[in-house]
């Protein structure tokens, strides 16, 4: 991977972010290359979604800058915003779908909202999206009869739809069992092999080691480490064998 | 503080309304929508309560001012305090726990369920998609329902003294015709605008700030209705003040 600064696609220079007394990031800098997928993880309550909110907009850092397409989003009204959120996908934790409206209309939305496509075009779209990822024929579903795995597969087919040039994934794996785990990791794994950028928040560290290209550790408030994931296995680093220990030593059992 | 902080809220939503109303895109079909569900669906429950209130109202007077061979004034005095006070505020408090709970309800389950941040991260404005929908069509609604309340309240009197107090239909009419100048029914709608505004706005604030899972959405929702029910009977009593002053002394 060709990481130089021409394939920079977004950074994050130095962030800084308090909730009240609690000063959760101070100082988090962060560079996303075109093509690339970083794995992060970090404590609870260490602020890893908070990161994915701010390069969003969904939170305002306290300062610091957050570099997309040569512009700094923190200096953007909500209003400015809205065009460039179409370039950014976020996959939400619960998949966030729409309660009122099915799962076409769902995945329509953003197709509806930003393109020209006529109703047939937007269907077709729709269609071979519930195709890639395993959800044929789940057109007239409404959320609440979705499983939970179904409900974040349909969320990441509505982030991506718009074929956003970076995919932020909130916590994807959460409280999904292992089989659906294993068939949401598929379905990324499918878009990842057409081209995918993004951040991939999660406590599954197995999950990140299958999608991430490199994997980043936040403690403390800031970036402690950004590797390969090769390096990461390999590390001598305590505070990296903390987080990813187990997860090797069952590997050597294997 | 809560106050200040309501205030404050209520004020910034009413300029993000004010600064999206006019701007493209336009969501018509979801202001229809909402015209449906806050005006169509609250019909039966206004009738029924314009109805009941009209009948009352006729009872009341009527067996009070027979007393003092007042009788005959029955049409005026319903008419004009349908009209001008029971219409509009009934109306009102109706549609503020029924539909000022609804929306609140419905916007705090959209925030606690990250539906309000998914419209935002899919580059969509959660005030145009959800709050001037709801606000445009409650400001359509409320006054088309008062004045379907008035003539439902109105005609409930007219029922009441024609079986209970024997007045004449056609009496009842022509004396209500008579009383009213087309300045009751106006300020009585205007009152409604200013309920429409306030109850539409709180209840879609209080369900933006909303968190604290689902306690959170059933406190938002008994604020809103407490909120705006204050709000009716404080401000009816300075508006009323206002149109005596300017309009019926002029009148």
């Amino acid at each position: 991977m060709n990481n130089n600064d021409s394939n920079a696609l977004l950074r994050l220079v130095e962030l800084q972010k308090s909730f009240g007394e609690k000063h959760v990031h101070r100082g988090i800098n962060l560079t996303l290359y075109k093509n690339q997928i970083i794995g992060l993880f970090g404590g609870s309550g260490s602020g890893k979604s908070v990161i994915l909110r701010s390069i969003i907009g969904l939170e305002r850092p306290d300062s610091g800058k957050i570099i997309f397409e040569g512009q700094d989003l923190m200096s953007l009204t909500e209003r400015q915003l809205q065009p460039i959120r179409t370039k950014i996908g976020f996959v939400f934790q619960n998949g966030a779908l729409f309660d009122s409206l099915n799962v076409e209309e769902n995945l329509a939305y953003p197709l509806k909202e930003h393109t020209d496509l006529s109703d047939a075009e937007i269907l077709l779209r729709v269609n071979e999206m519930l195709e890639l990822i395993d959800m044929k024929g789940a057109n007239k579903l409404l959320p609440a009869e979705l499983s939970g795995g179904m409900q974040k597969r349909a969320g990441l087919a509505r982030a991506i739809i718009l074929k956003p040039q970076i995919i932020l994934f909130d916590e994807p794996t959460a409280g999904l069992d292992p089989q659906n785990t294993k068939r949401l990791l598929a379905n990324i794994n499918r878009f990842k092999a057409q081209g995918m950028t993004g951040i991939f928040v999660t406590h599954d560290i197995p999950a990140a080691f299958e999608i991430a290209d490199q994997i980043a550790i936040l403690y403390n408030g800031k970036i402690h480490v950004v590797d390969t994931v090769e390096n990461i296995r390999k590390t001598k680093d305590p505070l990296v064998q903390s987080f990813i220990g187990e997860m090797i030593l069952q590997e050597k059992k294997e | 503080m809560d106050g200040l902080d309501f205030a404050g809220g209520f004020g910034m939503l009413v300029y993000d309304i004010i600064k999206e109303l006019f701007r493209p895109p336009f969501y018509l079909k979801l202001i229809v929508e909402q015209i449906f569900s806050i005006g169509i669906k609250s019909f039966s429950l206004v009738a029924v309560t314009a109805l009941a209130t009209g009948s009352v109202m006729a009872l009341q007077f009527g067996f009070g001012l027979e007393k003092f061979g007042g009788k005959l004034y029955v049409p005026k005095l319903v008419a004009l305090t349908i009209l001008r006070e029971m219409g509009p505020v009934f109306t009102s408090l109706l549609v503020a726990g029924r539909i000022g709970s609804g929306i609140a309800a419905e916007v705090a389950s959209m925030k606690i369920t990250q539906q309000i941040d998914a419209i935002r991260a899919l580059g969509t404005s959660p005030i145009k998609k959800i709050v001037i929908p709801r606000v445009v069509a409650s400001l359509i609604a409320l006054p088309l329902l008062t004045l379907f309340a008035d003539f439902i309240g109105v005609f409930g009197a007219m029922m009441v003294s024609f079986h209970e107090l024997k007045i004449n239909s056609e009496f009842f009419l022509v004396k209500v015709v008579d009383t009213l100048i087309i300045e009751d029914l106006l300020t009585g709608l205007a009152k409604t605008f200013v309920f429409a505004l306030f109850i539409s706005v709180t209840a879609c604030w209080k369900g933006l700030q909303t968190d604290g899972g689902t306690q959170g959405v059933g406190n938002a929702t008994t604020w809103v209705v407490v909120t705006s029910s204050i709000f009716i009977m404080i401000s009816d009593f300075f508006l009323t003040k206002f149109f005596i002053i300017t309009v019926f002394r002029h009148g």
